[in-house]
């Protein structure tokens, strides 16, 4: 989608993905992020969550890869924000969505929102981007 | 007031990362980038660029190891074990390269209460062996039951 197509209401395209049962194993070795509740079932039920998480600066990159996807590569996405809620699961799709909200002459801020079975994993994120 | 703001303004000693091809191709994959500037050294120099790209969120790569310290600063008295990762923001400048070396230096910029909740503000300045500032990270730590 060229930077031009990005108007005020456009959809961006939508990032689909569903992290395999190994993926927080992946991720953890790719970031340094070693928790516990990413990568061991057993502790993650102990301190009282559903099993393993996400980690959110994964599904955080996700969000990041759908601007970028839209504005035609990283040198476009000069800034991200996002809140964490609630709590991303593996083998379940993770699906990010974002609508342009302003646009001038160089610059374009998109919100958007990461969504899990109906539930927003991360919420009220804005990215701006630059043409 | 049950958390202790003493320590807000206090500077971290700067962490010097190395970035490495195979480490950037490691991090695109995980996070699931099929842009080949982030995968294929010969795509990214077609690019124009010297080597393969690091995609914006590599940022938690560079960044996260001047992060800890802070974290798990006593002065700080953060109670790791009730701690969540509220939110996050990154601000970025010139792109990373693989080869560049990236130093980083975290402060703390706020801590507050609200709710019960403690709020734990870290800032990560990262900047390139040119001085050049690559990312500006502002973490939010919340951590339950202060």
């Amino acid at each position: 989608m060229p930077m031009t197509d990005l108007r005020v209401g456009t959809r961006i395209p939508e990032v689909r993905v569903t992290p395999d049962k190994y993926l927080t194993v992946r991720y953890a070795g790719a970031s340094g992020d070693f928790n516990p509740i990413h990568i061991d079932e057993e502790f993650a039920r102990a301190v009282g969550l559903p099993g393993r998480i996400l980690h959110g600066l994964w599904t955080m990159a996700q969000v990041a890869r759908a601007q970028t996807e839209a504005a035609g590569g990283p040198e476009h996405l000069k800034r991200l924000s996002v809140q964490f809620r609630g709590m991303g699961l593996p083998e379940q799709e993770v699906v990010v969505s974002g609508t342009v909200r302003e646009a001038s002459d160089g610059t374009v801020v998109i919100e958007t929102v990461a969504e899990q079975g109906g539930n927003q994993i991360i919420r009220n994120a804005e990215a701006e981007v630059v043409r | 007031m049950a958390v202790n703001t003493q320590a807000v303004g206090k500077t971290y000693e700067p962490v010097v990362y190395a970035v490495g091809r195979e480490k950037i191709r490691e991090y695109a994959r995980a996070v699931g980038e099929t842009n080949p500037v982030h995968l294929d050294v010969q795509a990214a120099r077609d690019a124009g660029y010297t080597d393969v790209v690091a995609p914006p969120m590599f940022a938690v790569v560079y960044g996260a190891p001047a992060v800890g310290p802070p974290i798990f600063d006593p002065e700080i008295e953060l109670n790791f074990a009730m701690m969540v990762h509220g939110g996050q923001e990154f601000e970025w400048g010139p792109l990373v390269l693989a080869g560049d070396e990236i130093t980083t230096t975290a402060s703390v910029k706020d801590i507050s209460e609200r709710d019960g909740r403690g709020y734990y503000v870290f800032e990560s300045i990262s900047a390139n062996q040119r001085g050049e500032q690559v990312c500006r990270g502002t973490w939010t730590n919340i951590v339950r039951g202060v």
